[in-house]
């Protein structure tokens, strides 16, 4: 069948701009982005730079971003996204800097694994056996272990976009790994440190890592139990707690979200600095007439939602 | 110019693992690797690593002689028992450093049935053992904030008055070429698939190791012995792991009959992956394959049983081939897999060359002889890559640093202008990789004979005349994927050739190795290994005795 990339272009060398190029081939039917790659370096131009080595989705070289958004080529076939010869557009991975065409520079990357200390920290009573654990537990961790740093997630992380410094799906799903082994002995150092800026209240629930792994490691998921985890710990004094607070309670209330009121506690009333910094982005809302209403409306029928609330809480505890 | 007491080639298991132990041996290590740590093909290995625990009333002894058994008698016998004594520990560490190892009702470490053997002695984590304990060690190198050269190629091993002092490597993402001093070095490069196609290896796996060893002067043993996986897919020749038929997958024809009671009526479909092979490759041979295939067919172990212990499986089946595990069989056939041939080194790793030790697939022990039991390369690289590093640590202490010659380098620089230079009116090194790569999967495959070997050499020979009119596209300095796979490619001839002389020179037929024209085993004459060298005439072939301790030869029946 016939194949069509469109395939970005940077050479730091001879050109400091990025371009596409297109590249026109003949390929087996079952042939995978990969494949199509591979032969275009070996047949049609030796300039082209790519990582790949196992062919089989496990060593989590080739992440790329194919039509808009990040995938593992290698397990990506032609048949199944452009089965008419459709032009397929092929990038690097995002939020990482390019070295040339399709390589990122993944040290950003490798920076961030590196700050959740990933690496198991038992207590000083080492069994002489194995540890004894049940096989649920593991089993559950097996789910996260899947993860192969391939950077998918992190390429269309949202929040990283605009904070590079957020920790990311990526090291999170990892320091999760940790969190939840029954065999460490840091879990709640853990959680406080991800408890801080930048950490797992820094997720904004987009889904965007679920959705682009290609292994099934549901990142955002892991986030979401460490903030609950962190939080039974007693973690309470962060804005993403009081954020989750205010947002039940003003529900619970009126049935309807005080966002006025929702900004005001997530930053804290005591939290000078916060204020001032949340005063100008009220009066630039207020400027574009976006300032939600001072005085909350009731829902009409708030008091069945407050029932609701209240039982999911009763649920809860 | 860098200088380490140790430094280690490659970041595979046996790599990682020799670095961590060196470390902890208080010597100043760095480990210098053309992919990023968990990129390593070790991640490939599905379904488990062997281990004979004790305080479950196994014996390292019945392990040993499984290996031995399946190795056709030509492993070293004490190279192997110290790998299978030293199993338990090797294990029980992995699982205390955090990989996932799966467990019984009790909460303890948890085991299936492997090829070869009738105890169930294969600790794993689901079909991922490789990758789960690759990203571990990747762990412990965090840890013990090891200096690691990632993605710098090695193009040379430096050798001043007989003794391995360093290397000259590129710095990928800047082109850079450097030299690197070092009082020790292991290769620890993994296998050299690429040599043939196809392959179930990664398109990493091009045995620049055995090509750097056999440059410097050391003995490539046994490398006849290629290992044809017994379950991979047609086309792309993808693994799927012995683990399948380890959990109770049956293999059969085209008429529907499991055809390994032929063949192994004992083991059945866990006999050895060369008989296994074998038995696959008659069938078809036979016309009793199914477009050049058999079958593998799991549909009785259910849908949550096959996700739950077998996920990675299902996950390659369906993105793949489209197929459903639980559903369908999938079409399979024997395809390259592994080298139990390589380096030679002794029980520590230490190879002819002083100075230079390897472990791992690229080395040979030999622990595996003829044929390589599933899920004893695993406990290979993390026995014999500690081993290595432990065995430096006297050599380190007893020798200075030696500065790596200017000359050296700037040869080095040469040859690869050389490459640059070449005009662009001749072949693509990718195009002439294919063409070895498929003769030599012609020539030395699951049957091979006078003729066919003679072939592939000479093919290879061409292959090698061919080297000279190779050009680039590429001639920038900025991660110069072309000139890697021009430097690549002319290791891989040297891994041919090696193959190709190993092979010609072993007359009899033995594990891996089975020649059509000479169908027996022969203790009298072969009970032996083959040693290849690179000189001024050559590739040269002389053979040694195998070390036998307590299990003489005997006919070998499953």
């Amino acid at each position: 069948m016939k194949a069509v990339l469109d395939v970005k272009r940077f050479d730091p060398e001879n050109n400091s701009k990025e371009y596409f190029q297109k590249y026109e081939l003949e390929v087996e039917e079952s042939s995978t982005i990969l494949d199509a790659l591979i032969k275009i370096r070996e047949d049609l131009d030796g300039t082209l730079a790519l990582r790949c080595s196992c062919r089989a989705s496990i060593c989590g070289s080739c992440g790329m971003r194919v039509n808009g958004s990040a995938k593992l080529v290698c397990k990506t076939r032609l048949v199944d996204i452009a089965p008419e010869g459709e032009k397929v557009q092929v990038e690097p991975l995002g939020n990482m800097p390019i070295i040339k065409d399709l390589v990122v520079d993944m040290n950003p990357f490798w920076n961030k694994v590196q700050q959740v200390r990933p690496f198991m920290m038992p207590n000083n009573t080492e069994p002489e056996g194995e540890y004894i654990a049940s096989n649920e537990s593991m089993t559950h961790l097996v789910d996260v272990m899947n993860c192969i740093m391939c950077g998918a997630c992190v390429s269309d992380c949202t929040a990283l976009e605009v904070d590079e410094s957020f920790i990311g799906p990526a090291a999170l799903a990892k320091a999760y790994r940790f969190v939840a082994d029954p065999r460490d002995d840091k879990s709640k150092d853990r959680l406080k440190y991800l408890n801080k800026n930048s950490g797992v209240w820094d997720c904004t629930r987009c889904y965007a890592c679920v959705e682009v792994c290609p292994k099934g490691v549901a990142p955002m998921e892991r986030i979401m139990k460490m903030r609950d985890l962190a939080i039974e710990e007693g973690f309470k004094n962060t804005s993403g707690y009081r954020h989750t607070k205010s947002f039940v309670n003003s529900v619970g209330k009126s049935g309807r979200l005080d966002e006025a009121r929702l900004a005001l506690t997530s930053v804290g009333f005591f939290n000078v600095f916060g204020l001032i910094d949340l005063a100008f982005v009220g009066l630039k809302a207020l400027v574009k007439g976006k300032l939600p209403p001072i005085l909350p409306h009731k829902a009409r029928e708030s008091e069945n939602i407050k029932k609701i609330v209240n039982k999911i809480e009763r649920g809860k505890g | 110019m860098s200088k380490h007491d140790l430094l280690i080639i490659g970041a595979g298991l046996a790599g990682l693992r020799a670095a961590v132990e060196g470390v902890r041996q208080g010597l100043n290590v760095a480990v210098i690797t053309k992919v990023h740590p968990v990129r390593s093909h070790s991640n490939a290995a599905q379904g488990g690593i062997n281990a004979a625990l004790t305080d479950r009333g196994d014996d390292w002894r019945d392990h040993a002689f499984s290996t031995i058994k399946g190795s056709d008698y030509l492993a070293d016998q004490d190279a192997v028992e110290i790998m299978c004594k030293e199993a338990g520990d090797a294990l029980i560490e992995l699982e205390h450093m955090g990989v996932i190892f799966s467990r019984d009702d009790e909460g303890k470490l948890g085991t299936r049935a492997f090829g070869g053997q009738k105890k169930a002695r294969t600790f794993f984590v689901g079909a991922i053992t490789g990758s789960a304990m690759l990203h571990v060690l990747y762990e412990q190198s965090v840890k013990y904030n090891l200096s690691i050269y990632e993605e710098w190629f090695v193009t040379k091993l430096v050798k001043v008055d007989g003794k391995c002092v360093g290397v000259i490597a590129i710095d990928m993402k800047t082109g850079k070429v450097e030299s690197i001093s070092a009082k020790s070095i292991v290769i620890a490069t993994g296998g050299a698939g690429r040599v043939f196609e196809p392959s179930t290896n990664a398109i990493i796996c091009t045995g620049d190791g055995l090509s750097l060893a056999l440059r410097a002067g050391a003995e490539l043993m046994d490398t006849e012995m290629i290992q044809y996986h017994p379950t991979t897919l047609a086309g792309n020749g993808i693994l799927l792991s012995e683990a399948a038929r380890g959990e109770g997958a049956y293999l059969i024809n085209s008429e529907n009959e499991r055809f390994m009671e032929r063949y192994a009526p004992d083991y059945m479909e866990l006999a050895s992956r060369d008989v296994v092979s074998r038995s696959e490759q008659t069938e078809i041979d036979e016309g009793r394959g199914i477009n050049g295939c058999v079958l593998l067919d799991m549909r009785h172990l259910g849908k949550i049983f096959i996700e739950e212990r077998l996920g990675y499986l299902q996950e390659v089946a369906t993105e793949f081939m489209g197929i459903d595990l639980s559903e369908k069989p999938i079409p399979i056939k024997p395809g390259m897999h592994y080298i139990m041939g390589g380096i030679k080194t002794d029980y520590n790793g230490a190879t002819s060359v002083p100075g230079l030790y390897a472990a791992g697939e690229c080395a040979n022990v030999s622990v595996h002889g003829a044929n390589r039991l599933g899920a004893n390369s695993l406990l290979d690289t993390v026995v014999f890559g500690r081993r290595s590093a432990v065995n430096s640590v006297e050599w380190v202490k007893n020798n200075e640093f030696i500065e790596i010659p200017d000359e050296i380098l700037i040869s080095e620089k040469k040859r690869f202008q050389s490459l640059f230079d070449q005009p662009s009116s001749g072949i693509r090194p990718g195009k002439l990789r294919l063409e070895m790569a498929e003769s030599m999967t012609k020539g030395i495959g699951v049957w091979r004979d006078e003729k066919s070997i003679n072939n592939a050499w000479e093919k290879v020979k061409n292959i090698r005349e061919n080297y000279n009119n190779i050009f680039l596209d590429d001639k920038g300095k900025v991660y110069n994927t072309d000139l890697i796979g021009a430097l690549e490619l002319d290791f891989m001839i040297d891994v041919a050739e090696s193959i190709c002389a190993g092979a010609k020179a072993r007359k009899e037929s033995r594990g891996a190795h089975f020649r059509t024209d000479l169908k027996d085993r022969d203790d009298k004459n072969w009970l032996k290994h083959t040693l290849v060298e690179k000189n001024d005439e050559g590739f040269m072939v002389k053979t040694s005795d195998v070390k036998i301790t307590d299990w003489e030869p005997e006919e070998r029946v499953y």
